[in-house]
């Protein structure tokens, strides 16, 4: 017999005495009850606890902000959908640092190996502090916010709910995603955090108040 | 069931691979708990462990509400799991995904083996992932001539020193830093040999050793923590980036699953995504968590394959007391909170799945009888903490109690000589099974006594078993009188019938 059909009669078997399905309780939060600005306020003091950075910024002033959080990098990254007009800064400007990943030009990971990224996000959540990336184009291929030391990540303030069942129906399952809360870390050492070991070491987070 | 199964498999199908105590737990314990360093940082690691669960699982309202939901879900998965893999697999597949079954360990090292040979090559990276332990892959690999590297921190610690894990969520809890700094400066080529055992250094001499393979690599092997039924997609969670490297970057993805993995549907994520990073790690939330379906264009592998096993999980399923064990995330809250486990360490258990969850899984999935697993349900004071912390309420005491008893009959009939246990076991039946006989017996009472002497301890018995409990504990002496003597002396004082007499002042003689 083959395996598949085997261990499935296995299983039939093991069930034989036809256990109930039972009805799940969703009894849990589902809705915030907190106003939005003590949701935004909770995602920083969670981020931060992460020792990620953060800053609230207008949309005015994101670019002069990403400018500053690049500072002197050598290059960076940025996918092919990121809005224009958030490196619209003239330090940005036609800047030959600028790596963009896109359809018929990928970046390999020896481009990407140490350098800083720029990404935007799809939903984040407060009260975990997380940021969820689902690969359109405005965040990219996962390999770009993964191989780069340092990730510059822009969370619209519109994008933040304060509980995880709201974050869910705002992305679709299927889509590759990567949730990230704060830099990489590790405690594997005598359970002491270690913040940045494979992924990116520095996390920058830009919340944009009025995006 | 009316359906008649042509060449129905002989159940149950008992799992194979490291998931057995080549000891008895009492001997395994016994020099363990020898090794001061190990209970050190045992004590150490699973005392702050606890604390920042404790901390993060104070922190929501509705904790107990988000165990009943899981608990509820793992149980409709079990319930209904034909049509639920069906459903899963069906979604994988459409998605560009191949799906391998594995009846046992050896099968699916065996398939591991023949999808890693087809990209030509004899190096793997590899997340940390428990099913690829409890087979046995890595070794089975390295006999036919294929490295598999460990990626994950601890994990690495365990591969370079030539150990096993001890923990499944810190397989390398028993180690402190100068131990780990020691394996590192003798199995790290390129390591500075001026390292300091700062936890940072360390950390960052295993970063340096592993980015050449992550971005070389064109195989990687992991686990997986979810799959979801109703879309086909796997998730692994995970803090150092080594997954999201391994998921993302090789051209061959190779997962390795037991088939109890399912969540019904995508949405259950918020359910276990709030309940396992706060049970596992302590944490609000892990740093990194990825999830795939099928191949995805050109972000991420173009080969995926999962490997669905099997190998003890149906015998654990035909178990209907035992059977909610499968609803385990592997979190590991159980064994943080284990008395027992926090002496004796991991490697007490033998199994890749050690502490209370193993103390029941590993029996479960290989049967009471092999090697010496009729050991571990013992390796447990039944104090509760274990499904007191258990995220999808496992009852771990009650399991633990059943498989006690599976053991007791399973050796019944076996000897020709009665063991003391069973002797004394007779005894006191002899003596509860009438009134008159427990009150012949109960006139002994001042002997013992006599027995305790002056100190009022008995401090030896006789015999292997009564002697062995007395000889690191004693026994206070008994009352002078029984209950039901002082009852009777009670109820025919003059002064009984009046009410509350009895109850008030009578217990204060």
């Amino acid at each position: 017999m083959e395996a598949r059909e085997e261990i499935m009669d296995r299983i039939r078997a093991a069930l034989k005495d036809a256990p109930a399905v039972p009805e799940v309780p969703r009894n849990y939060r589902r809705t915030a009850d907190l106003d939005h600005g003590q949701v935004l306020e909770m995602l920083v003091d969670r981020l931060e606890d992460y020792k990620a950075t953060v800053k609230q910024v207008a949309s005015a002033d994101l670019p002069s902000t990403i400018a500053g959080l690049l500072g002197d990098a050598t290059s960076y990254a940025v996918p092919h959908g990121l809005p224009p007009e958030w490196l619209d800064h003239d330090s940005l400007r036609e800047d030959d640092r600028r790596l963009t990943d896109a359809p018929g030009h990928r970046l390999t990971v020896e481009d990407l190996d140490g350098i800083a990224v720029v990404t935007s996000s799809a939903v984040s959540i407060a009260e975990s502090g997380t940021i969820i990336l689902d690969g359109s184009t405005t965040q990219g291929r996962r390999a770009i916010s993964l191989v780069p030391d340092h990730h510059i990540c822009v969370v619209p303030a519109s994008t933040v709910v304060q509980l995880l069942p709201e974050a869910l129906p705002r992305v679709d399952p299927t889509h590759p995603l990567t949730w990230i809360s704060g830099p990489s870390a590790t405690s594997d050492i005598e359970l002491e955090r270690v913040e940045g070991v494979h992924g990116p070491r520095n996390l920058d987070v830009v919340i944009v108040t009025d995006l | 069931m009316s359906q008649v199964f042509i060449g129905m498999p002989s159940l149950p199908a008992y799992g194979q691979g490291n998931l057995f105590a080549t000891e008895s737990f009492p001997d395994a314990a016994h020099h363990e708990l020898r090794d001061d360093q190990l209970r050190k940082n045992l004590r150490h690691a699973t005392t702050s462990i606890r604390e920042k669960r404790a901390h993060v699982v104070g922190e929501l309202p509705d904790w107990e509400d988000l165990r009943d939901s899981g608990s509820a879900i793992k149980e409709a998965v079990m319930a209904d799991l034909p049509a639920m893999l069906e459903q899963f697999e069906a979604n994988f597949t459409a998605r560009g995904g191949t799906i391998h079954w594995a009846r046992d360990a050896e099968e699916a090292n065996r398939i591991v083996e023949g999808l890693i040979r087809e990209q030509d090559t004899d190096e793997v990276v590899k997340v940390k992932s428990m099913a690829t332990q409890e087979i046995g892959l890595n070794e089975y690999l390295d006999e036919h001539g294929i490295k598999a590297f460990e990626t994950d921190l601890a994990e690495l610690i365990v591969q370079l020193g030539h150990d096993k894990p001890s923990h499944i969520l810190v397989p390398a809890i028993h180690k402190n830093r100068s131990q780990i700094r020691d394996i590192f400066l003798k199995e790290m080529k390129d390591v500075d040999p001026n390292l300091s055992n700062d936890p940072r250094e360390l950390a960052m001499a295993a970063r340096a050793h592993l980015r050449r393979k992550f971005l070389s690599a064109k195989v990687a092997i992991s686990g997986a923590n979810f799959a979801l039924a109703d879309t086909g997609t796997l998730g692994v969670v995970e803090s150092e980036g080594n997954g999201r490297m391994c998921l993302t970057l090789p051209e061959t993805l190779i997962t390795v699953m037991g088939i109890e993995k399912l969540l019904p549907h995508a949405d259950d994520l918020e359910v276990f995504m709030q309940l396992l990073p706060r049970s596992s790690t302590g944490e609000r939330m892990n740093p990194y968590t990825s999830f795939w379906t099928g191949e995805s264009h050109d972000d991420g592998p173009k080969n995926v394959h999962l490997v669905m096993l099997d190998n003890g999980r149906t015998a654990a399923l035909a178990d209907t007391y035992g059977r909610s064990a499968l609803h385990c995330i592997r979190c590991s809250a159980c064994m943080n909170v284990c008395p027992v486990y926090e002496r004796t360490g991991g490697h007490a258990y033998g199994s890749t799945y050690p502490g209370p969850i193993g103390a029941i899984l590993s029996p479960l999935m290989t049967g009471i009888k092999a090697e010496e697993n009729n050991s571990l349900p013992y390796a447990s004071s039944l104090c509760g903490a274990c499904y007191d912390v258990c995220p999808v309420k496992i009852n771990i005491p009650e399991i633990l109690v059943h498989l006690r008893g599976e053991d007791v009959d399973s050796r019944r009939g076996q000897r020709r000589v009665p063991s003391e246990m069973d002797l004394m076991m007779k005894g006191v039946q002899w003596a509860f099974s009438s009134g008159a006989r427990l009150g012949l017996l109960e006139k002994a009472l001042p002997l013992g006594k006599l027995a305790a002497g002056r100190d009022k301890k008995i401090k030896r018995l006789p015999g292997h078993l009564a002697g062995g409990w007395t000889s690191s504990r004693d026994i206070p002496a008994p009352p002078s009188q029984s209950f039901r003597d002082w009852w009777v002396k009670e109820h025919e004082s003059p002064a009984a019938g009046t009410p509350g007499r009895t109850d008030t002042t009578g217990q204060e003689k």
